[in-house]
C-alpha cells in the first residue's frame, strides 16, 4: 500500500511545491453581465426608494405644521391649518370592512368549491375565470356600482335599516335622531362603495385561497378519508387547518386593496369631512377618493398635506401586506407530509 | 388462522397476477350523485321556489325580487337539509349542506362578475355600433350630439402610446432585476427584493401623486403622455419583477449545473439556458402586467391630463387613455355620453380579456412543459444538430484522408 501511494506521489519538486492557487478570472462577458444586471437592481432600487423618500419629505412639511392632530383632526382644510385623517381614515377603513364582509364568505366558499367540490375540466375553467376576473379593470366595476348596483341595492338597505336600526351602525338618522326612509338618504354610502371594492377583491382572495388549499397534502386527505371521514370532516380537519395560512394571507391581500382602490370608490361615494358610523347614510370618504378630488385645486401647502395623507395610507398597506406574506410564507404550506 | 399460516409457508416472492385472469368491470363514479341525491337536491329546490312564491303572494307582507330570491334560497336550505335527513344521518347532512353552501358562493360569484362583464359590454353595445366610435376623436362632438359624431381614436392611441411607454421601461428593467435577484444574489438581492414587495403595496393614487409632483410640477410643468407612461411604470414594476422572480426560481437547477458543467460562462448560461427555458412564463408575467397597468385610472388621471383630441406626442400636451376617457364621459349626465363611456369600457374590457386570454395561452406551463408545436421545434432543432455533427465529421475525415499514413497519429485516441 505505501508502495503504491509513494509511486502515486508526484516527487516533490521546488516548483510543484508553491501549492495550486483556484482564482477563477471572470470573462469580460460575466462581468459586463454581472454590472448590468446590478445595475437594473440598483435602478429598480433607486425608483422605489425614490418615491417613499420624496412622500415622506414632501409630507414632512405638513406634518411638521399640524403635529400629531393630523391623526385625530377630522376636517381638511389646508388653508387654514386644520386637516387630519380621522375621517377619510375611519372612511376608508369602513368601506374596507365592508368589502372583507362580502368578500370573505364568498371567497372560501368559492375556493373550497374548486380546489374540494369541482374536478375536471370545469375546474380548469373555472380557475381561469378567477384570474381573469382579478384583471378586470376597476372603471368596470366602478360602472356597475353607479349605474346598476346603486339602484337596485336601495332597497336592501332601507330594510336593513328598519330591521336592524337598533344597531347603531346600521341606523339611517338625522341631526335630531329622526329615522330617515326616503331612497334618497341611501345613496353614495359606505355600504354600496363596500359591495362595489368587494366585488372587485373576492378573485384575488379566491386565487390565493384556492392555491393554499389545493396544497394540503394528498396522504393526510385519504387518511381522513380512511377513517371514515365526509368531505366536510376532510376539509374541516385537513384542508382547513393546512390552508389557514392562505386563509389569512389572502384576506389581507384583499384588506390591501380594498384600502388602496381609488376610482370606484371615487365614482361612488359623496366626499364628506366626519366620522360617519352610520355605514347606510349616504356620505363617507376615502385617503386615495380624497387625493383624486383635491390634488388639482391644491396649494404648494396642500398637495404636501395629501402626500401625508397618501403616506399614512401606504404605511397601512404596507403594514398589512408585509403581515400578509409573512403569515403566508410561516403556514405549514411550505412543509410537506408524506404523501 | 390459517391464512397466516398459509401466508408464511408459502415461498416468499411477489406473485404477479396473470393479465388475462383479472375481471375488470366499468370505473366506479365516486364522486357523482346517485339519483336520490339528485331527487333531493331538485325537490327542495322546486318546493323552495314554491313555498317562497306562497309567501310572497298570499301569506306574509314581503316583496321584492332580490327579498324574494333570498328567502327561497333560505327555505331551499332548509328543505334540503329536511329531505336529506330523512335517510342519512348528521355527518352526511352537514357534508351535504357545506357542499350546497360552497357551490351557492361559486355560484353567487361567477354570476355576479359575468353580470359584470356582460353588463358593460350590452350597455355599450349602443355606441360600439357606430363605426365612428373607433375612427373619430372628441374634438368636435359636443355632449348633445348623437352617437353618430365623434369616438374614442384619441383614447385609444393614447392607451397604447403611454402603455408602450411603460413597456419599454418596465420590460428591460423589471426582467433585468428578476435575473439579478435569481442569478447574481447575495445580501443586496435580498434588500432588492423585499423593497420590490414593499412597492406592490403602493396604492395606486399615491404613485400617481408621486408623479404628478415629482415629474409634472418639478420638471415638465405640464401633464403628458410620458408623465402617464411613467405612472403606469412605477405601478407595473414590482407586478412583473414579483411574477418574473417566481418564474426564474422554477428553472431546474441542473439545467443551470449542466450549462455550467459544459463550461458554458454564467452570461451564455443565463442567454442560452435560463431565459429560454422560463420564455412563457415572462411572457406571462408581462403581459398580466399589462393587462394591470391598461387598467389603472387613478395614476393616470393625475398625470395624462384631459383632452378631446388627437395627440400623438408624449413630450407635451394632455394625452388621454381609455379608462380615463371613461371616467371622463360618464361625468357628464347626458345619455350619450354616458353610452360612450359604457362603449369605451367595453373597449377597454374586450382588450384587457384578450391581452389575458393570450397570455394563456402562451404561457401558464411551467419550465420545459413543452406545447405539441414547441416540442416539434425542439426536436426538429436537434435533428439539425446531429446532421451538423455528422457533416462536421464527415469533413474531417475526407480531410484527413489524403494525409495517409498519419492518420493513426491524427486520431485523438
Amino acid at each position: 500500500m505505501t508502495a503504491m501511494l509513494s509511486t502515486a506521489l508526484p516527487q516533490p519538486t521546488s516548483e510543484a511545491a508553491v501549492p495550486r492557487r483556484f482564482v477563477s478570472r471572470a470573462s469580460v462577458s460575466d462581468v459586463i453581465f454581472r454590472r448590468v444586471a446590478t445595475s437594473a437592481g440598483i435602478i429598480t432600487v433607486a425608483i422605489m426608494l425614490a418615491v417613499g423618500l420624496f412622500l415622506s419629505l414632501r409630507a414632512s412639511t405638513a406634518l411638521r405644521t399640524v403635529g400629531w392632530t393630523f391623526l385625530t383632526e377630522q376636517q381638511w382644510s389646508p388653508e387654514t391649518n386644520t386637516f387630519g385623517v380621522a375621517a377619510i381614515l375611519f372612511g376608508t377603513v369602513t368601506i374596507a370592512v365592508i368589502a372583507l364582509t362580502v368578500s370573505v364568505p364568498l371567497s372560501i366558499g368559492t375556493a373550497l368549491l374548486l380546489s374540494e367540490v369541482a374536478t375536471g375540466r370545469l375546474r380548469a375553467t373555472l380557475v381561469t375565470l378567477v384570474d381573469l376576473m382579478a384583471a378586470v379593470p376597476s372603471i368596470v366595476f366602478g360602472l356597475w356600482g353607479v349605474y346598476f348596483l346603486q339602484g337596485n341595492i336601495i332597497p336592501v338597505a332601507k330594510w336593513i335599516s328598519i330591521w336592524f336600526g337598533w344597531l347603531p351602525f346600521f341606523a339611517v338618522t338625522d341631526a335630531s335622531g329622526q329615522p330617515f326612509t326616503e331612497a334618497s338618504a341611501f345613496t353614495s354610502s359606505a355600504f354600496i362603495a363596500g359591495i362595489v371594492v368587494g366585488m372587485m377583491v373576492v378573485p384575488t382572495q379566491t386565487a390565493i385561497m384556492r392555491e393554499a388549499f389545493a396544497r394540503a397534502p394528498i396522504g393526510e386527505r385519504e387518511g381522513a378519508y380512511a377513517l371514515g371521514s365526509t368531505r366536510w370532516g376532510m376539509i374541516r380537519a385537513v384542508v382547513l387547518p393546512f390552508g389557514k395560512g392562505g386563509i389569512i394571507g389572502g384576506i389581507m391581500l384583499g384588506l390591501g386593496r380594498a384600502l388602496g382602490e381609488t376610482i370606484a370608490v371615487y365614482m361612488i361615494i359623496s366626499p364628506i369631512f366626519v366620522i360617519n358610523w352610520q355605514v347606510l347614510k349616504t356620505g363617507t370618504n376615502s385617503v386615495s377618493a380624497l387625493i383624486a378630488l383635491r390634488y388639482g385645486e391644491a396649494s404648494e401647502f396642500g398637495l404636501s398635506a395629501l402626500m401625508a395623507a397618501g403616506l399614512v395610507l401606504f404605511l397601512l398597506t404596507l403594514v398589512i401586506n408585509f403581515t400578509a406574506s409573512s403569515i403566508v410564507a410561516r403556514s405549514r404550506s411550505g412543509a410537506q407530509s408524506d404523501d | 388462522m390459517t391464512d397466516l399460516t398459509e401466508l408464511i409457508h408459502t415461498p416468499s416472492g411477489t406473485r404477479t397476477p396473470v393479465a388475462g385472469d383479472t375481471p375488470t368491470g366499468a370505473p366506479r363514479e365516486v364522486r357523482g350523485m346517485t339519483a336520490r341525491q339528485r331527487f333531493d337536491l331538485i325537490g327542495a329546490a322546486i318546493s323552495g321556489a314554491c313555498l317562497t312564491t306562497l309567501l310572497f303572494g298570499w301569506f306574509a307582507p314581503l316583496s321584492g325580487a332580490l327579498g324574494w330570491v333570498v328567502v327561497a334560497f333560505i327555505s331551499f336550505l332548509g328543505l334540503y337539509v329536511l329531505l336529506v335527513s330523512l335517510d342519512s344521518d348528521t355527518q352526511e347532512v352537514i357534508d351535504r349542506f357545506t357542499t350546497v353552501l360552497f357551490t351557492s358562493a361559486g355560484v353567487v360569484l361567477f354570476g355576479a362578475l359575468a353580470f359584470i362583464v356582460v353588463y358593460t359590454l350590452a350597455r355599450g353595445v349602443e355606441a360600439l355600433t357606430n363605426a365612428n366610435f373607433f375612427t373619430e376623436t372628441m374634438q368636435f362632438a359636443g355632449p348633445l350630439d348623437p352617437l353618430s359624431a365623434g369616438g374614442i381614436a384619441h383614447a385609444i392611441v393614447g392607451t397604447l402610446i403611454q402603455i408602450s411607454i411603460a413597456l419599454a421601461i418596465a420590460v428591460p428593467l423589471g426582467i433585468g432585476t428578476a435575473v439579478f435577484l435569481n442569478e447574481v444574489g447575495g445580501r443586496f438581492a435580498r434588500f432588492v427584493r423585499t423593497v420590490s414587495d414593499a412597492m406592490t403595496a403602493l396604492p395606486s393614487i399615491v404613485a400617481g401623486l408621486f408623479v404628478y409632483a415629482a415629474v409634472i410640477q418639478g420638471v415638465t410643468h405640464e401633464r403628458s403622455g410620458l408623465a402617464a407612461g411613467i405612472a403606469i411604470t412605477v405601478m407595473m414594476l414590482p407586478i412583473i419583477i414579483r411574477s418574473a422572480d417566481v418564474v426564474l426560481r422554477l428553472v431546474p437547477g441542473n439545467l443551470r449545473e449542466a450549462s455550467y458543467g459544459l463550461g458554458a460562462t454564467r452570461w451564455r448560461t443565463v442567454w442560452h439556458v435560463v431565459l429560454p427555458t422560463a420564455r412563457s412564463g415572462l411572457v406571462t408575467s408581462v403581459i398580466l402586467g399589462t393587462a394591470r397597468g391598461i387598467g389603472e385610472t387613478s395614476p393616470v388621471l393625475l398625470t395624462s391630463g384631459v383632452t378631446a383630441a388627437m395627440n400623438t406626442n408624449p413630450l407635451t400636451g394632455p394625452m388621454i387613455s381609455l379608462p380615463l376617457q371613461v371616467f371622463d364621459f360618464v361625468r357628464s349626465p347626458e345619455p350619450s355620453m354616458v353610452a360612450r363611456g359604457f362603449g369605451a369600457a367595453a373597449v377597454l374590457l374586450v382588450l384587457v380579456l384578450a391581452l389575458f386570454l393570450i397570455a394563456r395561452s402562451l404561457g401558464g406551463r411551467a419550465p420545459g412543459d413543452l406545447s405539441e408545436r414547441q416540442r416539434r421545434a425542439v426536436l426538429a432543432a436537434s435533428r439539425r444538430d446531429v446532421q451538423r455533427f455528422t457533416a462536421r465529421q464527415a469533413h474531417a475525415e475526407r480531410a484527413l484522408v489524403p494525409a495517409g499514413a498519419r492518420t493513426v497519429q491524427g486520431d485523438p485516441r
